[in-house]
């Protein structure tokens, strides 16, 4: 079997509050692996520190522990934990995409260029650019009308769609999900896991949260089952 | 990704100085004065590597020597240590291979002025120090031309008019001395002015501070905007976190002269490191 | 008061010397502001005591030497600096034909008839450094004539351009010097500026004021600041129906004229360099007497 496209090892992290001097865990020891066109689903309780691994992954969090192995579209095998920042910034901008459940777009863009703007920042043209976003957002059924506005004024639902619309349209080697049907109405919802269906035969390894055990069963290829990590005092513990 | 400007072990020290300046000083001295030989220490140790395209944040209170780093860098004050190599994208677009670098303090004055006239750009808070109050808006912009060697009266004044625009100051008020202008226009004007020579880098020190929250908010948008259409690389020294998350993709923190702080925004914002970033984003949120 | 009680040329010997020195570093510096300690004159500053010690450190018993103020010889200015230089240089000549002059010194005119190689002329000059304007800092202006740094100055002429459609500086014009540092040629009238450029004569400016020299050295570029597109004008002397003003006196129609108000309120025009009309009309009459 193929390597897989990221392997997660023993993934953790304490939040260190120095004002409170408090030890705070929201992940502990987690591992598993994603691989291309595959989606793996991660599901537990509150708490249980399922956004924790997707920050970590995305690096909006420092990990703490464990190790976070991305593999390139070359090949190459890169810890996440220790990459550099501009490492990061560059995996970003062409491997991997996150989507979650906020948009944060320039107030006065128009929305056809809020979802092109991950093409034009990989040098697309911006006609070309522009053709493909429109393409993607008939297909989230978002109405013409609303293309050459500012997302800033739209419904959630149809923010979600332009924020889907524009963490699909790069085509990145991984996604990362964050509830991303949370907010829609069935018929879109129903969209958006048919396109992430197709990204899955299209080869897009993915790692998604989902707010429906509905949209797990029927989207996930490995559920990765995560439970709340044990007090600080049961680490100090368990280290001593 | 090509770097364009890399700074090392930046400081600057304002008085007499005296070998414990360093240690007696910085976030866990809890200041940055001497108390040894009273001198300040403006900043002490500041490296950072800015990439082409990329906007950096510079974030900290007043004090924390947000602002030394930007004006050294922009040749304003010479720094005490350290050296900081700009890396010519222009030049390495019309010479074909490597660009030329340029270490930024061993330049004789005229070699600074001539970057900060053709490849450097600089937005302040106070408009009074981008801005010649007693010349129109159009003039203001001339200037930066003409030092730039632009000698066309005619394509000055369509340029002139076309950055205005871009900015979004009514054109009608180009002939209009901007002390007759309102705040946020006054910063467009400068904008426009700093932009003129089409710089690949530009430092924008607290630009929207003081400004109404509106006119904030379009002035940040009008920044990105350009920036999108452009691609400047861009430092933004700000205490404003609201400033920080919107317009910055990497940033560092300082206090008292030092850097506490180095990351992803998000990451910066999301997780905060140093108990003085944890502070910082608890109260503004 | 007898003049032999001073020294040939009323300074004394070490501060010709010095004006000398300062004289050779602002030829070797074309347009550059030399500095120099200008002495006390037994008259006001301001009136051409700068244009005076150069005129008097360059003096020698052979000279012989023109004053004008405003084209003219017979002016309250000129006649004084003229007597003076009688009075303290026993045995110089004086002269108000031109082309006979070795020495010339002058407030606010060049005279028409281009100067040669043989002659030196010496400008009087309230104000040396055309920065003043755009910067009080005189530190300031400094780096800014060492790096050739004048855009604050075009930008003086382009709101100009705004304002007025053209560029109305009437006379001090800016003009670069071979180049790099830009003067203020002492208040000439734009009509003179073109002589300034390689002009075969060497030009030597004074302030005594402002205790400055500067010079502009013979075949020297001499380029008044202008726009690509916005050519350097002179003053232009057509009447209302576009027809050139003759000089009222000579007929002259190729000189710098100078405007009289009538009683009436009528105007007429007349040579401004005194020496120039007298020659024309002497060869007009000359003319004139072949013809009868």
């Amino acid at each position: 079997m193929a390597k897989p496209v990221l392997q997660v090892d023993g993934y953790g992290k304490y939040f260190q509050l120095h004002e409170q001097n408090k030890l705070i865990p929201s992940s502990h020891n987690v591992s598993f692996s994603v691989h291309a066109g595959e989606l793996t689903a991660l599901v537990g309780p509150t708490g249980a520190g399922k956004s924790s691994v997707l920050k970590g992954i995305y690096r909006s969090y420092l990990p703490t522990g464990g190790r976070i192995l991305y593999r390139d579209a070359q090949g190459h095998e890169l810890d996440i934990c220790l990459a550099s920042d501009h490492q990061i910034l560059e995996l970003r901008r062409r491997e991997i995409g996150f989507v979650t459940q906020f948009l944060h777009c320039l107030p006065r863009q128009s929305t056809l260029d809020v979802v092109a703007h991950p093409l034009f920042m990989n040098g697309v043209a911006r006609e070309e650019a522009r053709q493909r976003a429109a393409e993607l957002l008939a297909e989230m059924n978002l109405p013409e009308r609303l293309w050459s506005v500012s997302p800033a004024t739209f419904s959630g639902g149809e923010r979600q769609r332009v924020n889907l619309a524009r963490g699909f349209i790069a085509r990145p080697r991984l996604l990362l999900l964050d509830e991303p049907t949370a907010s829609l109405d069935p018929e879109t919802a129903e969209c958006v896991i048919r396109l992430i269906e197709r990204l899955k035969t299209e080869g897009t390894a993915m790692l998604a949260i989902f707010h429906h055990p509905e949209t797990t069963r029927r989207l996930a290829d490995r559920v990765i089952v995560l439970t709340p990590p044990p007090a600080v005092e049961e680490l100090l513990k368990e280290m001593l | 990704m090509n770097k364009i400007l890399e700074v090392r072990n930046l400081g600057k020290i304002y008085g007499p100085g005296c070998p414990q300046c360093i240690d007696s000083t910085g976030p866990e001295a809890d200041t940055n004065l001497c108390p040894h030989c009273d001198s300040l220490v403006a900043m002490h140790g500041v490296s950072f590597d800015l990439f082409e395209g990329e906007i950096l944040g510079i974030m900290g209170e007043s004090g924390s020597g947000k602002s030394t780093v930007v004006n050294t860098l922009y040749s304003e004050q010479a720094p005490s240590a350290g050296e900081a190599i700009f890396y010519d994208p222009v030049s390495a677009a019309e010479g074909g291979k490597s660009g030329k670098q340029h270490e930024l303090f061993a330049l004789n004055a005229a070699q600074q002025r001539w970057l900060r006239n053709h490849r450097f750009g600089m937005v302040y808070q106070n408009p009074q120090r981008g801005l010649n109050f007693n010349i129109t808006a159009g003039g203001n912009i001339a200037e930066r031309l003409l030092m730039s060697d632009l000698m066309d009266y005619g394509a000055i004044r369509e340029r002139a008019k076309s950055l205005l625009a871009r900015t979004e100051v009514l054109l009608s008020r180009v002939d209009d001395l901007p002390k007759n202008f309102s705040g946020g226009m006054q910063q467009r004007v400068q904008i426009a002015k700093a932009l003129a020579t089409r710089p690949p880098l530009l430092f924008l020190d607290e630009v929207t501070t003081g400004l109404d929250l509106s006119v904030q908010a379009r002035i940040l948008d009008l920044i990105l905007e350009i920036q999108q259409e452009l691609k400047t690389s861009m430092i933004v020294v700000t205490h404003d976190l609201g400033v920080i998350r919107l317009l910055t993709g990497r940033a560092i923190v300082m206090k008292y002269g030092r850097v506490i702080e180095a990351g992803l925004t998000d990451q910066i914002l999301e997780d905060p490191q140093h108990a003085y970033t944890q502070r910082l984003v608890a109260s503004a949120l | 008061m007898t003049s032999h009680a001073y020294n040939f040329g009323f300074l004394d010997e070490y501060a010709k010397k010095e004006v000398r020195r300062a004289i050779l570093k602002a030829i070797a510096i074309p347009g550059y502001q030399v500095p120099y300690a200008s002495r006390e004159m037994p008259m006001g500053r301001g009136f051409g005591t700068g244009g005076l010690q150069l005129t008097l450190a360059l003096i020698g018993p052979d000279e012989i030497v023109k004053v004008i103020d405003q084209g003219s010889d017979d002016s309250v200015n000129a006649v004084n600096l003229r007597q003076f230089i009688e009075m303290t240089c026993p045995g110089v000549s004086t002269t108000t034909c031109t082309a006979e002059c070795t020495l010339l010194q002058t407030r606010h005119r060049i005279p028409e008839l281009p100067l040669t190689a043989e002659q030196i002329i010496v400008l009087q000059v309230p104000y040396p450094d055309p920065l003043v304007v755009v910067e009080s800092s005189e530190n300031k202006r400094k780096t800014m004539h060492g790096e050739a740094d004048y855009s604050r100055l075009l930008v003086k002429l382009y709101e100009d351009i705004v304002k007025y459609d053209e560029i109305t500086i009437s006379h001090r014009y800016p003009t670069r010097i071979n180049g790099h540092y830009v003067i203020d040629p002492s208040p000439i009238p734009r009509w003179d500026v073109a002589k300034l450029n390689n002009s075969a004569a060497l030009l030597l400016f004074g302030a005594g004021r402002e205790k400055k020299i500067y010079a502009v050295p013979p075949h020297t570029r001499a380029e008044p600041l202008v726009f690509s597109d916005v050519p350097f004008r002179v003053e232009d002397f057509r009447d209302e129906a576009g027809q050139r003003r003759v000089c009222a006196r000579c007929g002259c129609a190729n000189s710098f004229l100078d405007e009289f108000v009538g009683d009436a309120g009528n105007k007429t025009y007349q040579c401004s360099d005194s020496d120039w009309c007298d020659e024309q009309l002497q060869r007009a009459e000359q003319v004139q007497g072949v013809a009868a």
